[in-house]
């Protein structure tokens, strides 16, 4: 039903995530996307020089459950057990949108037909703005991967990016959710159980704290930007409400609404444009949030890893001490040391880049929030400025006119 | 007409006795919207609203001009950021020819007549009166209307000062024919405890008017006396057709909650509210030239003390009372059938129907936009708030301070949302509301008429009656009854003149008044509107320095 044209995706503002196609030898996109009812398909394009994939070009359709899939299996491959695993996209949310298609058919009859074609624009426009959201989303999800140097050499990534049929991926049953649900409620007390343990590396210690502390305020900064947000475009659709009201006023005769009308429209377009800067803001926030939840996985990875040192040390005194079985408690204790510093070591270097990539994304998305406000404000104060002098100017000229001028 | 002439659109000129009226415009039009991209955005677009205003207070020229912007404009689409100024200038005046009728509604009572030319255009077209057609003359003056306005656009700056000066100048003038009177109405201070406090407030008056003992004087009066003043008026002057302002409504919640003691926003907000309405109450009152003379109001304004007026009360006697006139008055209102004569009444009720209707729907509109410019603004303080903490748990520097500076950016813009939100409230939602009132009270008027119709209806009826009976006792021939009758009839004849005279009275009074109440209107919310502009100009102003200041801050974070 709805598909997005190239052109508006190619929008590069992507101030989610610096730019993650640098790389030349694996280049991702989503150019296309289709909507029909409630599944959104993605047209995932890539370009590489990789010899790893059998062509040079390709597209592939996917779904969202496809994204989530590959998500799922990266998480769960040990391999990848030090590096901070980029968070799953969320799913389509055409909520809103759906909303107010309903209210919108049944408030039809009640409606004159140019505040029918009103709303109709304005839910048009408000679809459009979720699908782009959902689009971008996915996109920077998939680029994460291929930006990483060793994500990109996956080969359940390289599957979902080549694989031209159905992956057949189905939804979770309810006993898989459940035991999703479980093993996360295992993995909180777990959190809680090792949290015990003395941390060796100073670094880490910092920041677990930084993050703990980080990711708490992040989600409430989210939650009060969406907040505000949406009281944004509350005032807006009221203003929007008062202009469709007064047109129908002014049609009548002796009325001096007229002016009031150019007022408010003003006032909505001000108010839409702030609000749309906000929601900017706010997915800024909403991103980070969940990629700081992925280094807090990362964290507790590694703890957990630590532990399992702690404990194969303890093990391998005991049966030193019964003296049997030292041999295999050799090993495991070899085998956790291993695994401990490897997970320290990519730890370290994925948590600085992280912080370094989180920097730059505020920044980069800051500024071109202060930007467009700036640019919006400037040219609204002009329309204030015009729409204020020609309603002082049309009152001096008729007064003039009555004074005999 | 040599300096005429001198003007960039000479070539056209030429053409002018030749060609037929509209192209000969749709070329004017053409070269006035082409003429700005030399001269500033900003003064041409003045300007252009100008000469455009211009074109539109020529009533003659109506079918002229409401063909050539539809020719040389092309209505641009509401359009999204970036925003081409220029299509969205020209736009607003494509919107102006077509709402010509803008001057006759804003000045409903002014009798717009050919408006007399500038003085170079009135010679010009003196000039031409012998030499040309009619029509033509028409030409040669909006053709000078229309040179005058590109004259005017390369003297943008002194447009724009004589703007400001005819505004003051105007200002002075009007003052001069209105009688001096100024009302204000501040100091609320709450008298006594518990359920019989009462707000009380400073009336001070300014006058140089002889009727009053002094040029200054202050009074302190509660809000009953206010209600009092009402119902004096109504009771003396309602029934002759006079528009009488009604005060503001009684209000048991707020009262209670001041009563209380309650020292929290929202009754500091009521009495503020209250405050303003009274104000602008009185500011009404008096500027009725008929009230103005009534004693009543005199004393109102300058006596120490008032009688508390009890009838006022909403749980009285009086108050019963009251309700049950309200209530008779209702029933008799919807079965009376007025077989009117003059049109103008019935289209007057229509239209004061009708605008009362969209003026409630707006109220309500407006009112949910005051609450959710409310939450907005407590929103926008909850996010300043935690982008703080945020950025106080921030590990890089620039960037800890980049969020808290953000912090503070939104911070301010908390204020701004809420001064705004006042703003709106004050400058339009009360605007509606009183004028909700207003028209109830000029509905009002017109329901007295009726009431004057149907008591000269009833004389009339009466009359025929006796007359009626006059006839049967002459055919019974009953003498000594006779006599009677015929006193009886004469009486009424006497009342049946009397009330179509009165009857007659009340209608001019009441057109009268309807007029006046037009114009008031449309002063007022002419004059509401430019506020409520200037207010969105200041708050966006201040947007900009806001975030301009922010800027800097984001680039630095490294």
């Amino acid at each position: 039903m709805t598909s997005i044209s190239e052109d508006s995706d190619k929008e590069k503002v992507r101030s989610v995530s610096v730019d993650l196609n640098n790389d030349a030898s694996l280049v991702i996109d989503i150019p296309d996307a289709l909507c029909e009812r409630d599944k959104v398909k993605f047209t995932v394009h890539t370009k590489t020089t990789l010899s790893s994939f059998q062509k040079p070009e390709f597209s592939v359709p996917r779904q969202h459950e496809e994204f989530i899939w590959l998500h799922d299996t990266i998480v769960e491959t040990e391999e990848y057990a030090g590096l901070i695993i980029p968070p799953a996209p969320p799913k389509p949310d055409f909520e809103g949108p759906r909303e107010k298609m309903h209210k919108l058919g049944e408030g039809e009859s009640s409606m004159t037909k140019e505040e029918y074609a009103k709303m109709k624009q304005e839910l048009e426009a408000e679809y459009l703005a979720v699908f782009k959201k959902t689009v971008q989303v996915h996109e920077v999800f998939l680029q994460r991967f291929s930006s990483h140097p060793i994500f990109r050499k996956d080969r359940n990534f390289q599957i979902f990016l080549e694989y031209d049929q159905d992956l057949s991926v189905r939804r979770k049953n309810a006993k898989e959710m459940f035991g999703g649900f479980f093993k996360n409620m295992v993995k909180s007390a777990d959190e809680v159980l090792i949290s015990g343990v003395k941390e060796v590396d100073e670094f880490f210690e910092q920041e677990k704290t930084f993050l703990l502390d980080y990711s708490s305020k992040i989600k409430d900064a989210t939650a009060k930007a969406e907040k505000m947000t949406r009281s944004h475009k509350n005032v807006a659709d009221d203003y929007n409400h008062i202009s469709g009201a007064l047109n129908s006023t002014a049609a009548d005769n002796n009325t001096a609404f007229k002016k009031t009308i150019s007022v408010c429209v003003l006032q909505k377009l001000e108010d839409r444009v702030a609000s749309d800067q906000e929601l900017k803001l706010t997915e800024l926030l909403r991103y980070y949030t969940r990629d700081i939840q992925a280094a807090k996985d990362l964290l507790y990875r590694r703890a957990r890893a630590l532990a399992d040192n702690e404990n194969s040390n303890k093990a391998l005194d005991k049966a030193r001490l019964k003296g049997k079985d030292i041999a295999q408690a050799e090993e495991n204790q070899k085998q956790c040391l291993q695994k401990f510093d490897k997970l320290s070591e990519s730890g370290k270097k994925e948590l600085t880049s992280f912080k370094a990539r989180r920097v730059v994304a505020f920044r980069k998305n800051l500024i071109e929030m202060t930007e467009l406000e700036i640019k919006h404000a400037k040219v609204r104060r002009l329309k204030s400025n015009n729409t204020l002098y020609g309603s002082k100017l049309s009152i001096f000229l008729l007064c003039q006119k009555s004074l005999g001028y | 007409m040599p300096d005429l002439l001198n003007e960039p659109v000479e070539a056209p000129k030429s053409d002018v006795l030749g060609e037929p009226p509209v192209h000969r415009d749709a070329a004017r039009q053409q070269d006035v919207f082409e003429d700005p991209p030399k001269s500033s955005s900003k003064s041409s677009s003045v300007k252009k609203a100008a000469s455009s205003e211009m074109f539109g207070d020529d009533d003659d020229d109506e079918d002229l001009f409401k063909e050539p912007p539809k020719v040389v404009t092309k209505k641009p689409q509401p359009s999204g950021p970036p925003v081409d100024v220029f299509t969205e200038v020209k736009s607003d005046v494509k919107v102006k020819p077509q709402v010509k009728d803008d001057p006759t509604d804003l000045f409903a009572e002014e009798a717009l007549t050919a408006p007399a030319p500038k003085p170079s255009a009135g010679s010009s077209s003196s000039r031409t009166n012998g030499v040309h057609s009619e029509e033509q003359d028409l030409f040669s003056e909006v053709r000078s209307n229309l040179h005058t306005a590109l004259r005017g656009i390369s003297h943008s700056v002194s447009l724009f000062f004589s703007v400001s000066f005819f505004h003051i100048k105007l200002e002075e003038e009007e003052s001069e024919d209105k009688f001096d009177l100024n009302i204000s109405i501040t100091n609320p201070e709450k008298v006594g405890d518990g359920m019989n406090a009462y707000m009380a407030y400073k009336v001070s008056t300014q006058t140089s008017l002889t009727m009053f003992r002094s040029k200054t004087f202050t009074v302190r009066r509660r809000f009953s006396d206010f209600l009092g003043l009402f119902e004096k008026l109504s009771e003396k002057h309602s029934q002759n057709g006079y528009l009488i302002p009604p005060p503001p409504e009684k209000s048991i919640l707020g009262m209670t909650k001041v009563k209380v003691g309650k020292e929290d926003p929202s009754s500091a907000e009521f009495v503020e509210r209250r405050r303003a309405a009274l104000e602008r109450y009185l500011q009404r009152v008096v500027s009725h030239p008929s009230l103005l003379q009534d004693p009543d109001v005199r004393e109102f304004l300058e006596k120490e003390e008032l009688p508390r007026a009890v009838s006022t009360q909403a749980l009285s006697g009086a108050g019963f009372l009251k309700m049950l006139n309200k209530a008779t008055d209702a029933v008799s209102k919807m079965t009376i059938k007025m077989n009117e004569q003059d049109v103008w009444f019935d289209e007057k009720i229509q239209d004061v129907e009708n605008e009362e209707q969209h003026l409630r729907k707006l109220h309500v509109m407006v009112e949910s936009l005051v609450n959710h410019r409310k939450e907005l603004s407590g929103n926008t303080a909850v996010f300043a708030k935690s982008v703080a903490m945020l950025g106080s748990s921030e590990d890089n520097t620039a960037l800890s301070r980049a969020l808290s500076q953000l912090a503070e950016v939104e911070d301010r813009i908390e204020q701004l949302h809420q001064e705004q939100a006042s703003n709106d409230f004050f400058t339009f939602s009360e605007l509606l509301a009183d004028y909700i009132r207003l028209l109830g009270a000029v509905r009002g008027c017109f329901d007295q008429r009726m009431k004057a119709w149907q008591r000269w209806q009833d004389a009339e009826n009466m009359l025929q009656k006796k007359r009626e009976a006059e006839a049967k006792l002459l055919w019974a021939n009953k003498p000594d009854k006779l006599q009677q009758a015929k006193d009886e009839i004469t009486e009424w004849e006497a009342k049946v003149t009397q009330y179509e005279r009165e009857f007659e009275r009340i209608s001019a009074t009441v057109r009268k008044e309807v007029i006046r109440f037009d114009k008031e209107k449309a002063r007022d919310f002419n004059r509401q509107v430019i506020k409520y502009l200037e207010s969105l100009l200041h708050s966006q102003q201040q947007l900009i320095k806001y975030w301009d200041a922010f800027l800097p801050e984001a680039k630095a974070i490294v």
